[in-house]
């Protein structure tokens, strides 16, 4: 059967790109983002992000109609792009006939004007518009006609060039010291990859997948099958082993600015496996996680602040465990009322729990003691044998002790009696109940362990801030901890490492994103959940379980021998 | 002394009253049916031995104890377990992961242990580990342990739910409809296999069936309820001739010339 | 198993001692300021004042307060994006309809058609981007958990608020001044702003005719029915998805109307403005027992004066310091409250007996 190029759909398909594409442009974005190249001189990010959506959409067209003609699916493509391009035509002309729109849509500026219509007037430049996203939608839905086998290595390497353009900040911080500074120039533009680099990585990396399609997955499978598998147990030792140390002199590598990246990402992920426990393991959504956060900032803060509200002066190293100790009695204590709630109240009390506490910390109330809203300062540095923790590159470390800590601790639980009575509690907590399990107690476990590892990140974030105000407390930090596991995968350890790497360092590296930050969490979030509930990296299949496999097909081998 | 002894139970939501004035026992080793139509408080009932419902009037004596007030992971330590009429196994965890839930009530090592690797806890897990993939083998799902329940076939799940009813070693047993939806061929399998489970393993099994086939086949006993009350009881030839059992299940006018057919 | 016991006893006697620690507590307070004077003193213009604004602030939470009531009626699911639906609608009736027609001063010149268009925008924005919030992120997870569409559903409230503030920046937008509202109403020596009247009457008369709405008219029938039984609906005809977006666009409608009145009276809008009026109109749709209408019309009245007189009376009377900062607190607290003990609502029978 021939499959046809619905031209309706292509038509409304095309539509939607172009309201994407102006939608993204009138609130800023284009703008922000066209500050950074991703090929110098080609095109920045915010062109990028403007012609993205004709040419997904090119391709998008033909792969739901299956068209694999050449004919036809180029010109659906080229249709697609054409009306991508109308909504962004439309917006140039209401600039031509209200000038002064900007008084009431205040990202729509001469600027954008000059990106949308390529420096041109608006009808000249709306025409070049329209014709560049039609060659961008016949280009998109060449990629899916050209065959699978050099289509999708394609696919990826221009994702990944783009990726290493969009990311070129950061590897010229890192490639500086190493590189001879020629090689450098030629590499890299004043603001992105230069054409050569894009044109040499796009065929290295297209041409790389395609070898390893055709020749290297067999070569590598070979090679793995050839292994006994003591030798495979050593390489994965090896490769662990590398993988630590390379974590442990990262500081080294990444230099002040992108270790404090690094730390910021570390706090979040230490947060993200506490809410992971909470949420991902026994199922009880917390949207006032941030609270333990805060509880645990301020009990080191007010414990070894020299300031005016320093109570005890006490060193880090004691403050520390008081801290963690605090935050977990608050989450049990803060559990107890909401033990007979379910699912979406649960979501709301907490919620109410959260604000709660950050009305209070701001407040009058408790001003003598926390400092209201001018916060508790003059919290010293942490000590340690005489040596004071005070660069980025030194706290990574204790961040990173954390972080270890409380992955050791989360997976031991996971695979234990505990995890297994979360995880019943998470699928269906009458039959848990029914089963013998012990609600109250097993979730305050979940929400007391969950709240020291927050305890934690916080007592850390206060001693490396030095001096802690409320408005560092409020709910978006909740939304971003959640938000990174559930993009990561609800209950997955690596998830929540991947989450946030994606959800906070990423923004933090391309500091054009720091307004559409939440932005992108919030349309993320429902991404997410209507496509792929199960996250980026889902919580694998146990190995206990795998063992288990193991060690029941053998016993019938024998039985059969 | 009867195994339960459940006295003038009642229960009441708001005007309707579900379980009215109910006295039913259990004596210890018996195959026993509750039975009647749809709405008549049969898995109300369940629901007030395994202690989801606090029950308004009267009392349930468990093994010498009153189980009346008690939460229902007590009642599941005190040695009864179900399976549901929908069937509810933890769907996004793995057969052998359900059936370690269901052991709950026998294991007592902390989370403690857990973190620290105590020899102790160490020790009940692998026990617990064999002596649940042994049960798995047990009910015929031997090597599906790492399937996720989700992704068993339907009769897979039945006997996946009764495996982890059966893993915290109950004297009673409560089978809400176990053979729900099953194929003849099915049914007669599972009827035979409730059976295996008094004789060989000596649990006292309380079943609600519809299955006129199964009750009739294997129960020693039959109560029938309608409308919350207890209108009959006594042995399958006797509750087949009840003609308020007729009547309850066929209306009025067809009790006068029917009997409950029981085709093989 | 004697121990067992105990623990669940030191739960129950947890919560009775919070509760009565809250109610001692405001007994006191209470009891300090009117006896004994405690704090400010205020006369009684003072109080009816105190008592007025919480009533209209109360009006617009209980019309924001539907939009929850109504959705959690048909779908049982909490819409955390309802407060930007509040928001879209009001922000961009204000910027591209409201400012100009004050510019140009058409609305001094016709305040009640001036104000008419304005509602119909802001309503009709609202309704959209309600209709696109369900269509994209609620309708198709219907049957999936129900966690699921409430993480969408908070995803979406984020995503509209920054997109919003893209629009339309992220500064304080002036809501324009009508001349015809200044100033006072007096009825018997009473004083009221006439703002204020305005929107108590506005917010009654919406409220009954939204009521009538669901309970005259069949579509109002298909709304009670779908909420009633999804499946026995789409037997009897009824189109179960339109039925639902319908029910998101009544809801939003009548939050776009709240986000006028909301303009009027506090003279600014925002793209946050949806966040904490939301949280507090659910709050009020849970006081009343959420799926009833007039429970979220009394509820969020009763919010709305708990609110307004709370701090002043029994803050005060505690002695506690800046009692106006913790108008959030005392909302939150009663939410909190409310769902631990009460979560029927305190009017409300309807989602017990659906439980059961």
């Amino acid at each position: 059967m021939m499959a046809q190029l619905d031209v309706r759909n292509t038509i409304r398909m095309g539509l939607l790109a172009g309201v994407v594409a102006v939608s993204l442009s009138m609130i800023g974005m284009v703008e922000a983002f066209d500050q950074r190249d991703v090929i110098t001189d080609v095109f920045s990010l915010g062109q990028l992000l403007l012609f993205t959506a004709p040419a997904i959409v090119g391709y998008m067209v033909v792969q739901r109609g299956k068209v694999k003609a050449y004919g036809p699916a180029l010109f659906g493509g080229l249709i697609a792009g054409v009306f991508a391009a109308l909504p962004i035509f439309a917006l140039l002309i209401l600039t031509l006939i209200f000038p002064n729109i900007r008084a009431q849509l205040v990202n729509v500026s001469p600027t954008l004007i000059g990106i949308l219509a390529f420096g041109n007037g608006q009808v000249v430049g709306g025409l070049l518009m329209t014709a560049v996203m039609g060659i961008l939608g016949l280009l998109g839905a060449a990629i899916y006609v050209i065959p699978d086998r050099i289509g999708n290595p394609l696919i990826l390497g221009l994702g990944w060039t783009l990726l290493v353009g969009v990311l070129s900040e950061v590897l010229l911080n890192i490639l500086r010291p190493l590189l001879p500074r020629a090689v450098l120039r030629f590499l890299f533009g004043t603001k992105g990859i230069t054409f050569a680099t894009a044109v040499i990585l796009l065929i290295l990396i297209t041409t790389g997948i395609v070898w390893w399609q055709e020749k290297g997955r067999e070569q590598a499978k070979a090679r793995r099958e050839a292994m006994s598998s003591g030798q495979q147990k050593t390489r994965r030792q090896v490769s662990l082993g590398m993988g630590l140390i390379l974590l442990f002199v990262l500081p080294l590598i990444l230099g002040t600015y992108l270790t404090e990246v690094v730390d910021n990402v570390g706090l979040y992920i230490l947060m993200g496996l506490g809410l992971n426990i909470v949420v991902g393991f026994a199922g009880l959504l917390d949207l006032g996680y941030v609270a333990f956060f805060a509880i645990g900032a301020y009990t080191v803060g007010v414990l070894t602040s020299q300031g005016g509200l320093g109570v005890g002066h006490l060193s880090f190293w004691v403050a520390l465990p008081i801290a963690v100790a605090t935050s977990t009695m608050a989450g049990m204590l803060l559990g107890v009322p909401v033990l007979r709630m379910r699912g979406d109240y649960l979501a709301i009390v907490t919620l109410g729990f959260g604000e709660i506490i950050r009305v209070l910390a701001t407040s009058d109330l408790l001003k003598p003691v926390i400092g209201g809203a001018q916060g508790v300062l003059q919290i010293p540095k942490p000590e340690i044998f005489g040596f004071t923790v005070i660069q980025p590159q030194h706290f990574y470390y204790v961040i990173l002790a954390g972080v270890f800590l409380a992955i050791f601790l989360s997976s031991r639980l996971r695979d234990a009696r505990l995890g297994r009575q979360w995880m019943a509690l998470r699928e269906d907590e009458d039959v848990a109940e029914a089963m013998g399990i012990h609600l109250v107690k097993t979730k305050l476990l979940a929400f007391g362990i969950g709240a020291a590892f927050s305890g934690l990140a916080g007592a850390i974030f206060a001693a490396r801030l030095s001096s802690i105000f409320p408005h560092s407390f409020n709910l978006l930090i909740s939304i971003n901890v959640l938000s990174l596991i559930i993009v990561g995968g609800m209950g997955s350890l690596p998830g929540v490492v991947v989450g946030a790497l994606v959800l906070v360092g990423l923004p933090e590296l391309l500091r054009e994103f720091a307004e559409y930050r939440l932005l992108l969490y919030g349309a993320l979030l429902i991404a997410m959940m209507v496509t792929k509930p199960e996250g980026l990296w889902p919580s694998p299949v146990r190995r206990r379980e795998l063992r288990a496999a193991e060690e029941e097909t053998a016993p019938q081998i024998e039985q059969v021998g | 002394m009867p195994l339960l002894d459940a006295k003038n139970v009642t229960k009441r939501f708001g005007g309707l009253t579900a379980v009215d004035d109910l006295t039913f026992s259990i004596e210890e080793g018996a195959i026993v049916s509750i039975i009647g139509p749809n709405g008549a408080g049969k898995t109300t009932f369940f629901n007030c031995i395994t202690g989801f419902y606090q029950i308004d009037e009267g009392d349930i004596i468990f093994d010498g104890r009153s189980a009346k007030g008690r939460a229902p992971d007590q009642i599941a330590h005190m040695g009864i377990s179900r399976t549901y009429q929908n069937i509810r196994l933890f769907s996004a965890m793995s057969a052998l992961e359900n059936i370690l839930v269901g052991m709950e009530p026998r294991l007592h090592s902390s989370w403690l242990g857990a973190v620290f690797r105590l020899p102790g806890t160490v020790h009940e897990e692998e026990n617990a580990l064999a002596e649940a993939r042994e049960l798995l083998n047990f009910v015929g799902l031997g090597g599906k342990g790492d399937i996720l329940a989700r992704n068993l076939p339907y009769g897979d799940q039945r006997r996946l739910e009764i495996a982890r009813a059966l893993a915290s070693k109950p004297k009673l047993l409560l089978l809400d409809e176990p053979t729900a939806g099953m194929n003849p061929r099915e049914t007669a399998e599972t009827t035979h296999f409730i059976k295996m489970l008094r004789d060989e393993l000596g649990i006292t099994i309380l079943l609600i069936e519809h299955d006129m086939r199964v009750v009739m086949g294997i129960s020693e006993d039959i109560t029938v309820l309608d409308y919350g009350q207890k209108i009959a009881k006594g042995d399958p030839a006797q509750i087949q001739s009840n003609p308020r059992v007729i009547e309850a299940y066929l209306g009025r006018g067809a009790a006068a010339s029917a009997t409950i057919q029981v085709s093989s | 198993m004697a121990q067992r016991f105990k623990d669940v006893d030191w739960i129950g006697l947890f919560l009775w001692l919070f509760r009565a620690a809250i109610i001692v507590l405001v007994l006191w307070g209470t009891v300090a300021k009117i006896f004994f004077g405690a704090g400010n003193a205020y006369s009684a213009s003072d109080w009816i004042d105190f008592f007025v604004s919480g009533l209209s602030q109360g009006s617009l939470y209980a019309l924001i307060a539907l939009g929850y009531t109504l959705v959690y009626g048909v779908l049982f699911m909490i819409n955390f994006a309802h407060g930007e639906f509040f928001m879209s609608g009001t922000m961009t009736a204000t910027v591209f309809i409201a400012l100009p027609l004050s510019a140009s001063g058409f609305l001094d010149r016709n305040p009640i058609i001036g104000m008419l268009i304005i509602l119909v925008v802001a309503m009709s924005i609202s309704v959209g981007v309600a209709l696109l919030t369900e269509r994209i992120a609620y309708r198709p997870l219907r049957r999936a958990p129900r966690l699921v569409p409430l993480i969408t559903a908070i995803g979406a409230s984020f995503f509209w608020q920054y997109f919003f503030r893209g629009l339309y920046g992220s500064s304080l937008i002036p809501f324009p001044e009508l001349q015809a509202l200044q100033g006072k109403f007096s009825f018997w020596g009473v004083d009221i702003l006439k703002t204020r009247a305005v929107v108590i009457v506005s917010s009654v008369i919406m409220l009954i005719g939204l009521y009538f709405f669901v309970m005259r008219t069949k579509t109002g029938k298909a709304i009670r029915a779908v909420a009633e039984d999804k499946d026995v609906a789409a037997l009897m005809g009824i189109d179960v998805d339109r039925t639902i977006a319908i029910t998101f666009a009544t809801g939003a409608a009548m939050a776009g109307a709240a986000g006028i009145l909301y303009g009027l009276v506090f003279r600014q809008v925002h793209f946050f403005m949806g966040f904490v009026p939301g949280i507090k109109a659910f709050t009020a749709a849970v006081l009343g027992g959420i799926g009833s209408i007039p429970g979220a019309a009394l509820g969020g009245l009763f919010l709305g004066v708990i609110e307004a007189v709370g701090p002043p009376l029994f803050l005060e009377g505690l002695g506690i310091p800046g009692g106006h900062q913790l108008k959030d607190v005392i909302a939150f607290t009663m939410l909190v409250l409310v769902l631990i003990f009460r979560p029927q609502g305190i009017i409300g029978e309807r989602l017990a007996e659906k439980k059961a």
